[in-house]
């Protein structure tokens, strides 16, 4: 099946997940079109990171589909290299590699994993760190910078492979809350420039602010989705409406 | 009080008299021995350190048999006691293990330096399998997911991700292991490898100079030790990431 930009560009039909006992997704669909901002919300244990994780095939699913570009994500005999080129991800502990630089956790991938000219990946990982303010750092060890100057390499590092998707997984629930904002303009930055972003976050005027449609999970389904507008005002459903009371 | 004779008891005369320095002939067989003695220790760390690499390697494998086989391996060495170990393989295998020599007569295939060398890495390279395996698990996995969800195969992870991050988290384990190593030479002793603890009772028991050759024997060993944890020490800085584990 080819891809065109008017199909949505990562689509999820009636997903089901379980660790063991624990049914994690119930059977979630959603469509994301290209360009698309998303952010996905909901109280802890509801499944909202194993979600997106689907998505890269970091968790594998026991029933329903999922594509990227036209990709089957659940198919057994799956190209998780063609996948990953595709999607990107940040992590919540931002997981750079401890003993390299941050110049060098940018330039690895592309270099050893899409095999690509050492000095054209330098040009652009050092665009890429200029592009999220760290210019001066590149030389920096992952541990000598704050956790908001890590997370930002760890963008760097994943947009370094050019990918078409994005997935951010809490990526601001570990910094403090000055170092939040710095993180959240990079991203903001990103979805002005037509970067298609899946966001599991908890903040709640960051969603409003940037998305284009914000979905509610609880208990491994999507309870309610819609534009921020309108859901952040006017939710209709009872767990909705407790969660968005308790939160904002 | 008379102190002369607690600072002859500290400092007696045959303290500093070490047989090794005043004789020629003892010199040389000294040196013999602690050539062999160094020859033991480096052979073996670097078996030792092979055979370590390999079985965490295989304690990761897919396969069941080859782990459990490597998790035999480990529990034989490490449960039995190591001069036990040396007489199985130069008493019990070396035995069995002959050739026909030269002159028609059968002839070990493999000589007390051998097994020696054999038994000594097998015995620190069990203990090393662990120490680099609890060095791998303490990669964190969310480590290792960036680098799959970046693209990076099994073996890249491998490479360039685990090995170096394990290499530092065993090194401190790794050093004590080995300085026990250099000291557990001295059992080659029992299978007459002429290493240092070797000649020097071949020395005490000609010249009746047991207290001066147990200053020379500790010496050296303290000596030899050091020049390990040197280079150990140099190792380590030289892995030394700034910022890192703070």
């Amino acid at each position: 099946m080819s891809w065109t930009e008017d199909q949505p560009i990562v689509s999820l039909k009636d997903v089901h997940k379980s660790f063991g006992e624990v049914k994690v997704l119930r059977g979630v669909s959603m469509d994301i079109q290209k360009g698309e901002v998303i952010c996905i919300i909901g109280p802890s244990g509801s499944g909202k990171s194993t979600l997106i994780r689907c998505i890269n095939a970091l968790n594998d699913i026991q029933s329903g589909s999922i594509t990227v570009e036209g990709i089957e994500v659940s198919d057994p005999k799956l190209d998780k290299l063609a996948l990953r080129k595709k999607v990107g991800m940040v992590f919540q502990q931002y997981n750079l590699f401890p003993h390299r630089t941050v110049l060098q956790n940018v330039m690895m991938a592309p270099i050893k994993v899409l095999g690509q000219n050492k000095a054209e990946v330098e040009q652009r990982a050092r665009d890429l760190i200029r592009k999220v303010r760290l210019e001066g750092k590149e030389d920096a060890y992952p541990g000598e910078l704050s956790g908001g100057q890590q997370q930002r390499v760890a963008i760097a590092r994943s947009l370094a492979m050019s990918p078409d998707v994005m997935l951010f997984d809490e990526v601001t629930a570990a910094l403090d809350p000055e170092t939040v904002k710095e993180v959240l303009n990079t991203i903001k930055d990103l979805a002005a420039d037509g970067m298609t972003c899946i966001l599991v976050t908890h903040e709640m005027g960051f969603a409003r602010e940037i998305a284009d449609c914000v979905y509610f999970t609880d208990r491994g389904v999507i309870v309610e989705s819609g534009p921020p507008a309108t859901f952040f005002d006017q939710a209709t459903d009872p767990r909705t409406r407790e969660f968005l009371s308790q939160v904002l | 009080m008379d102190y002369s004779s607690i600072l002859d008891w500290l400092w007696p005369d045959w303290f500093f008299n070490l047989a090794v320095v005043s004789d020629e002939y003892n010199r040389g067989r000294y040196l013999a021995g602690l050539w062999m003695t160094a020859k033991l220790a480096v052979v073996s760390i670097f078996f030792s350190l092979i055979i370590g690499a390999i079985g965490a390697a295989v304690q990761g494998a897919q396969s069941k048999t080859l782990r459990v086989l490597v998790g035999f391996f480990v529990a034989f060495f490490r449960n039995t006691p190591p001069l036990v170990q040396l007489y199985f393989f130069y008493f019990a295998i070396g035995t069995v293990l002959r050739i026909t020599g030269d002159n028609g007569l059968p002839q070990p295939l493999i000589g007390n330096f051998g097994w020696a060398i054999i038994s000594l890495s097998l015995f620190a390279g069990a203990l090393n399998v662990e120490i680099f395996r609890a060095g791998i698990e303490a990669v964190p996995k969310s480590t290792v997911e960036a680098a799959e969800a970046l693209g990076y195969t099994r073996l890249q992870i491998y490479t360039d991700i685990v090995l170096p991050l394990a290499v530092r988290i065993s090194l401190p384990a790794l050093g004590t292991n080995l300085v026990n190593l250099v000291k557990t030479t001295t059992l080659a002793y029992a299978i007459a490898v002429p290493e240092l603890l070797y000649v020097s009772a071949q020395i005490w028991s000609e010249d009746l100079n047991v207290r001066e050759m147990m200053n020379v024997l500790l010496i050296s060993y303290v000596g030899l030790v050091a020049i390990l944890v040197w280079v150990l020490h140099r190792w380590e800085k030289a892995l030394r990431i700034p910022g890192y584990g703070r």
